[in-house]
């Protein structure tokens, strides 16, 4: 949580010129370090962003949730606007693993998608949750209210992650393959590095669009407060 | 180029492309917050306007 708070009191651009620097960085491991994997090659390339971007949807989710949590139990009055933001911030990210597994899952499953496979569905359930958390938010007047029923629903929605993350270690057949294990990750050297310097950037990446789109939404509240004041 | 490496260049593609709407968005967000500043800042003005006119006539 430190960590966490540490980074809100970086200013923006800094942590935008960060996070490009990062990204970079983990671009130029993906295609010029990382070695082609010796079953599936150079699509494999497609898992250093697939993977971190799946573990950056779960934690804007959780992220979500969390505030949710200080707005029901601390009435914290910036926690709601914050856990819609995570919420949004997760959909999107959650829009992009859908879209890059499925590019995956072609070229080394040779279909799109498999309904037979838990790990794809249970994702997409929780991705179809938090969308239904944008009906639900905008079908009630803004208020507390509004908050408190987004809150609730965004708590809920929580659950749903572990269920997500561990589908494919309960699952008896499977074709998507397993990265972590109870002993730690199923690879390496560079590839380790790769994914991790892939991961520490979506992460950081995220927080900065995540603090982007916040400020934006506050100074759209504090302008509709000037416009009734 | 290979149908791998196309496949991996679709992959990314979609993940820029998918920030890049997302930039194109915040940015459209942003462009309307400045009309609306924009348009408080002139009702703030001339309302000062008002109010001058009001005390001097008065």
């Amino acid at each position: 949580m430190r960590v966490v708070s540490r980074l809100y009191r970086v200013p923006l651009p800094a942590l935008a010129v960060a996070s490009l620097v990062l990204m970079m960085v983990a671009l130029t491991l993906v295609f010029y370090v990382a070695p082609n994997d010796a079953n599936q090659g150079f699509s494999q390339r497609i898992f250093y962003f697939h993977v971190p971007i799946a573990f950056t949807a779960y934690a804007c989710f959780a992220a979500g949730a969390w505030k949710a949590l200080r707005h029901l139990w601390k009435r914290d009055p910036l926690a709601d606007l914050e856990s819609y933001v995570a919420v949004h911030q997760g959909v999107i990210f959650g829009t992009l693993v859908l879209l890059t597994g499925s590019i995956w899952a072609k070229i080394s499953w040779g279909h799109w998608w498999l309904w037979g496979e838990d790990e794809l569905v249970l994702f997409l359930v929780l991705f179809l949750f938090y969308c239904a958390y944008f009906m639900l938010r905008f079908s009630v007047d803004p208020g507390p209210q509004r908050a408190n029923l987004s809150a609730v629903y965004a708590l809920f929605g929580v659950v749903l992650i572990p269920v997500s993350f561990l589908a494919i270690r309960i699952a008896k057949s499977f074709v998507h393959p397993e990265v972590f294990t109870l002993h730690g990750p199923n690879f390496g050297g560079w590839i380790l590095v790769t994914y991790c310097v892939a991961q520490a950037a979506l992460l950081l990446f995220a927080h900065t669009l995540y603090r982007v789109e916040l400020t934006g939404k506050r100074l759209d509240a504090r302008l509709r407060e000037l416009r009734f004041a | 180029m290979t149908t791998a490496e196309t496949y991996v260049t679709a992959a990314y593609c979609v993940v820029f492309a998918g920030v890049l709407v997302y930039v194109v968005l915040i940015a459209l967000k942003l462009q309307r917050l400045e009309r609306e500043v924009d348009e408080l800042e002139r009702a703030a003005h001339k309302a000062a306007e008002d109010e001058r006119e009001t005390v001097g006539v008065g």
